[in-house]
């Protein structure tokens, strides 16, 4: 994992916080805004690795936080207490969290548990962006 | 007077678990909650016991050079009798987890270890033992506090019911296969007032000993709301306001909780989050009974929950069920799915309510082939009586 070291406020990093046989985690930092791609599968066996990969990525700094999802090919509940888990997180340190791009199936997932009533889901990042306001 | 912080012996033989758990810690440190002090064996540990007699907590690892954590369990109570022990085991390791308890571990983490739990976990051992140092004349209390976690890891098959309502007009039948690890889904069925029946079926988010404990107390909690109350969504909100006072781990559980009125022959429902039931007439047809758009359960309080009722119509069978059926998957990586369940009763509707339980398990079990279960699969069926 590679830190945010040394970066003027404003510019932009990128790197891979997490890369496992069926879970990859790619961050992005723009000003204060964390831009989180996840590709695979989350299930009971990585929903930890997946919540410590979002925990060691966002920064107290961070004023908002956007998870891609769209290579997200499923996520079960224990994925779901993990999204649930980091919104609680950012509410705390009063940052902006949304979710972006999820497929059909994904986004039904969040729609029939009711977690799209609290965490916002945008079609796609430029969307979540703009929710964000600048 | 200040108050002594929690003095921790962690017993792991990976040197880097030192830092991480010191980092991770840290604010519990600062706050003068806990310290710590490691060791890198069983025999090192035991010395360490010794030389400085005011360990209130071991955590320790299973495998281990030299002497390895269930060994060291054994000895602990020869340097102090009180000292508490959390065993860290590999995720699912029920044997060694067992084995642990039994020789009185009185509590685990699995790994990788969240460190959410742990602290979870600490302070509800602290609380245990400050209890324990308290109550020590009283030999009965000691003994059901030390059963408490033995009973949790059979928590979740000892809740479910087993003995189903039956009558003339109507017929039900359950069953849950559970995946290897504790927690999950459970179910319900309650006789209540005026020959109505109530019928939940749920699934918790993660597995676990705190998932199981959780568990225990939706069941609880959604048995004592629904008895005494024939709406459903008054039950749901209860129970999700109830779950809310003391959620700092941020589970959930998704609940479909229903209600049949043998009376006027309609089913009434409140959604938390679950999958919607799906009905299959006895004409074959099916349909799937629409969400009521409810958020599942422990996220946010004081929420209103709303429900619908559907009339059913003799041979009408209502099946409820958790995604451990729609989500199983076959060795392709395909999903079971929604469509699967439908076609299961299309050649011949069901007539019963055993027999169309034991259909969709032998479905799921058939589309999966030898593919690992990876959650818990559970199917509640309600069945009106052909007239």
């Amino acid at each position: 994992m590679e830190a945010n070291t040394g970066q003027e406020d404003g510019a932009l990093t990128s790197w891979t916080v997490a890369e496992t046989d069926n879970l990859t985690i790619q961050a992005r930092r723009e000003g204060g805004t964390l831009t989180a791609a996840t590709e695979g599968r989350i299930d009971g066996a990585n929903a930890r690795l997946f919540l410590e990969a979002l925990e060691g990525a966002i920064e107290d700094s961070d004023t908002a936080v956007l998870l891609n999802l769209s290579e997200l090919s499923y996520i079960s509940s224990a994925g779901l207490r993990v999204i649930l888990q980091t919104a609680k997180a950012l509410r705390g340190q009063q940052a902006q969290f949304a979710l972006c791009s999820a497929k059909g199936p994904i986004r039904e997932v969040f729609e029939i548990s009711g977690i799209d009533q609290i965490v916002s889901i945008h079609d796609s990042e430029a969307d979540a962006l703009a929710s964000f306001g600048s | 007077m200040k108050k002594q912080p929690c003095k921790i012996l962690v017993v792991d033989d990976e040197p880097d678990l030192e830092p991480l758990m010191l980092q991770r810690m840290r604010r519990r440190i600062r706050a003068g909650d806990y310290s710590f002090v490691f060791a890198g064996n069983g025999i090192e540990a035991l010395e360490r016991l010794r030389q400085d007699g005011d360990i209130d907590l071991v955590l320790s690892d299973i495998n281990m050079p030299r002497m390895d954590g269930l060994a060291l369990l054994e000895q602990i109570p020869q340097v102090d009798p009180n000292i508490r022990s959390v065993i860290i085991s590999a995720y699912g390791d029920m044997q060694n987890i067992r084995t642990a308890m039994n020789r009185g571990a009185f509590d685990f983490v699995t790994k990788p270890v969240d460190f959410e739990d742990l602290t979870i976990t600490i302070d509800r051992t602290m609380r245990n033992l400050f209890e324990w140092r308290e109550a020590l004349s009283s030999r009965d209390k000691l003994v059901a506090l030390q059963n408490e976690l033995d009973v949790a890891s059979s928590i979740q098959q000892s809740i479910l019911p087993t003995q189903f309502p039956k009558s003339d007009d109507y017929q039900i039948a359950a069953n849950m296969e559970p995946a290897r690890n504790v927690g999950g889904d459970f179910f319900d069925i309650l006789r209540l007032e005026q020959g109505r029946v109530g019928i939940a079926v749920a699934d918790v988010s993660d597995k676990g000993v705190p998932a199981a404990l959780f568990m225990m107390s939706s069941r609880t909690l959604l048995k004592g709301a629904a008895i005494g109350s024939d709406t459903p969504g008054d039950v749901l909100r209860e129970v999700n306001d109830l779950l809310n006072e003391e959620n700092d781990a941020t589970m959930f559980v998704t609940v479909l909780y229903a209600m049949y009125d043998p009376e006027t022959h309609k089913l009434t429902y409140a959604n938390g989050g679950h999958n919607s039931p799906l009905v299959v007439h006895a004409d074959g047809s099916t349909e799937l009974l629409p969400l009521t758009g409810g958020i599942a359960l422990g996220i946010i309080p004081g929420i209103h929950y709303k429900q619908t009722s559907v009339d059913l119509a003799p041979g009408d069978t209502v099946f409820f069920y958790t995604d451990g059926v729609t989500e199983a998957m076959n060795e392709e990586g395909e999903e079971f799915g929604i469509g699967r369940l439908e076609k299961v009763f299309e050649p011949s509707p069901p007539t019963d309510s055993d027999t169309a339980t034991d259909a969709v398990f032998e479905a799921v079990h058939a589309f999966a082939g030898d593919t690992a279960q990876s959650d818990d699969i559970t199917c509640v069926t309600f069945h009106r009586t052909a007239s």
